[in-house]
């Protein structure tokens, strides 16, 4: 028999009052791994959909509604531009290339994006069964798409109108899944690819053959364009050379910092919530180390009596109060995973993102070594007091 | 051997005892009697070294425990002594066999858990309560509480026994029982058996006894 089987014995010998230490240290610590997950999971994702974006091109409006809605396919767009003011632009000797994006439709709330092969290539998306489109109303789609809606390489389907519902069905044109596409756990995952002449295709004004070329090319217009510059003064020229247009450039970067700062006060407030329950659990570690002290003095002086030195006694309920917080940081991980994966299941159905990936941050390592680090001081100040225990009297009061 | 001499004690210089010099070979039965107020649980916690006297000097087992560092006495009392107290308590958490176990873990002696789980059932069986041995404390009667704290006095097989008021709230017949118990156990073992009581049943029971006297209130010079 060892101490530490003593120390576990006596917590399991007073389960509310262990459990409710437990459950409040778990529900702090949770809270602030749950905290740092998603803040990384989310600062990836972002990055991620980033990469390489220098500028975004589009219809006037808010620019970070412009970086939503074209890079993360979270928002509304701002509207449409001219495909002819577009090309002009990119045609820019500041700028190095640029990405189409043309949308409107969606295929059971999953946007179906109009654009070339760049897109997926610029995620690095590959093909996992089947082919990238070449003609149009050849749709590839992404991992995410393919999982929930059960699309194969040869479905066909057709678009409805807007982004998110499915009432207003085009059902006079056929979409046909060509190609789905490898996780790239980019945006890409949550969208359906076509070229940007689908798109067209499907809101076709019954004349269109009476126009002529020029006429038709002039009538063209797409979504976004998502640019990369070759120089840093396209950042600051392009604004101006747009101001009497009606299209804007934002920088996904600026925006998304924004963002964050937005956030971060919620995130902040947030922290703070989950820091005052650690601290309080610290609390209820202290008074249950203490109360049990108390109410075990006699059960303590015997053990003196019995060749314990007030060293073992102190180990023991130092033992307690380590076991007590480890085994709440422990459960607090695990209840911050559980709440991740629910988050996730949420996050992934409204906002199409995925939170998926629960392996443990080296800061929560550290999270975890503080808490239990407190959990033990917190015990180590009452356990003080047995240093100290008058046996002869503890023995003869009762 | 337990021995005392000249031995003074005094509770934070209001209370002043002084015992009278006893003396007790190895294996001896020696009773400790006086009324309320006549400082038996001083002396015992003394005799046990839970106290330390003003002066005097004391031997249990063999050594003069006042020259013993704290923490040797700590040692001292889990190998040497068993302490059978006037109300059992026990770690309410463990088993009664976990609560045998405790002077073995305590002391860190090297006694093997075979062993030791041997020995705890006899001494269980031999004192009627072989059956609770998984049972847990709370779910003993006082009578059976009573027989197990004897068996953990007794586990670790100590030098000197100490018994305080065991009989205090007894009847007669479970008086006979208990001390006689007491007597066959630490007879086994072979340790010396001291009974600290107010008892006037036991008085004429042990030729070696020392009567203590009423405390005399502390003599302003």
């Amino acid at each position: 028999m060892r101490l530490s089987y003593i120390a576990r014995r006596n917590l399991s010998a007073k389960p509310l009052q262990t459990a409710l230490s437990a459950i409040l240290l778990a529900f702090g610590v949770g809270m602030v791994s749950l905290m740092m997950l998603a803040e990384k999971q989310m600062t990836e994702q972002f990055e991620r959909n980033i990469k390489d974006i220098d500028l975004v091109l589009g219809a006037k409006g808010s620019p970070l509604q412009l970086i939503l809605a074209n890079v993360y396919h979270i928002d509304a767009p701002t509207g449409n531009i001219s495909l002819a003011e577009a090309e002009k632009v990119m045609r820019n000797p500041y700028i190095e290339s640029g990405i189409p994006l043309a949308y409107g439709d969606n295929y059971m709330s999953y946007r179906i994006v109009g654009t070339n092969k760049s897109y997926p290539d610029h995620y690095g998306a590959k093909i996992e069964e089947g082919v990238f489109w070449s003609k149009a109303f050849e749709v590839t789609v992404g991992a995410t798409v393919a999982k929930k809606t059960g699309l194969e390489v040869g479905s066909t389907f057709f678009s409805a109108h807007g982004l998110t519902d499915g009432t207003d069905v085009h059902d006079d044109k056929t979409f046909t899944v060509v190609g789905i596409l490898e996780k790239s756990n980019s945006v890409i995952d949550q969208l359906l690819l076509t070229s940007v002449e689908s798109i067209w295709g499907v809101h076709a004004e019954h004349d269109e053959e009476l126009l002529s070329p020029e006429e038709l090319y002039a009538s063209r217009e797409i979504t976004a364009v998502l640019l990369k510059k070759r120089n840093p003064m396209a950042i600051l020229t392009l604004p101006n050379l747009l101001r009497e247009t009606n299209m804007q450039v934002a920088l996904p970067a600026i925006e998304i910092n924004r963002l964050n700062q937005q956030f971060g006060i919620g995130a902040a407030t947030l922290r703070a919530i989950a820091l005052l329950i650690m601290a309080i659990s610290f609390a209820s570690i202290f008074i249950s180390v203490f109360d049990n002290m108390q109410a075990r003095r006699y059960e303590l002086a015997l053990m003196r009596t019995m060749g314990g030195t007030p060293g073992t006694l102190y180990k023991l309920l130092l033992l307690e109060g380590g076991l007590l917080s480890l085994g709440g940081t422990i459960l607090g991980l695990l209840v911050s995973r559980i709440g991740l994966f629910i988050l996730a299941s949420a996050v992934e159905d409204k906002f199409q993102y995925d939170l998926g990936n629960l392996g443990l941050l080296t800061s929560e390592i550290y999270l975890a070594l503080g808490a239990t680090f407190v959990g033990l001081i917190a015990a180590a100040l009452p356990a003080f007091k047995t240093l100290r225990l008058d046996i002869s009297k503890t023995l003869s009061n009762e | 051997m337990i021995a005392a001499c000249d031995l003074k004690f005094s509770y934070s210089g209001t209370t002043s005892l002084e015992f009278p010099d006893f003396k007790c070979q190895s294996g001896n039965k020696l009773l400790l009697i006086g009324n309320s107020g006549t400082g038996k649980t001083t002396l015992l916690h003394l005799l046990c070294g839970l106290l330390r006297p003003d002066s005097g000097s004391m031997q249990v087992a063999g050594l003069d425990i006042n020259t013993l560092s704290d923490r040797e006495l700590d040692k001292f009392r889990g190998r040497e002594l068993g302490i059978v107290f006037q109300q059992s308590h026990f770690v309410q958490s463990l088993t009664v066999a976990e609560n045998l176990a405790l002077p073995t873990m305590l002391t860190g002696s090297n006694i093997t858990a075979e062993e030791l789980k041997v020995r705890t059932h006899e001494l269980l069986d031999s004192l009627g309560v072989e059956h609770k041995f998984d049972s847990y404390p709370k779910d003993l009667s006082v009578g059976e509480q009573q027989r197990a704290s004897i068996a953990r006095a007794l586990v670790h097989k100590p030098s000197v026994v100490f018994a305080d008021e065991p009989t205090s709230a007894l009847d007669d017949k479970s008086t006979e029982s208990v001390i006689r118990l007491l007597e066959e156990e630490t007879e086994k073992v072979g340790a010396s058996l001291i009974i600290v009581t107010h008892d006037s049943r036991l008085k004429n029971r042990y030729k070696d006894r020392v009567e203590l006297q009423p405390i005399q209130p502390l003599m302003n010079a």
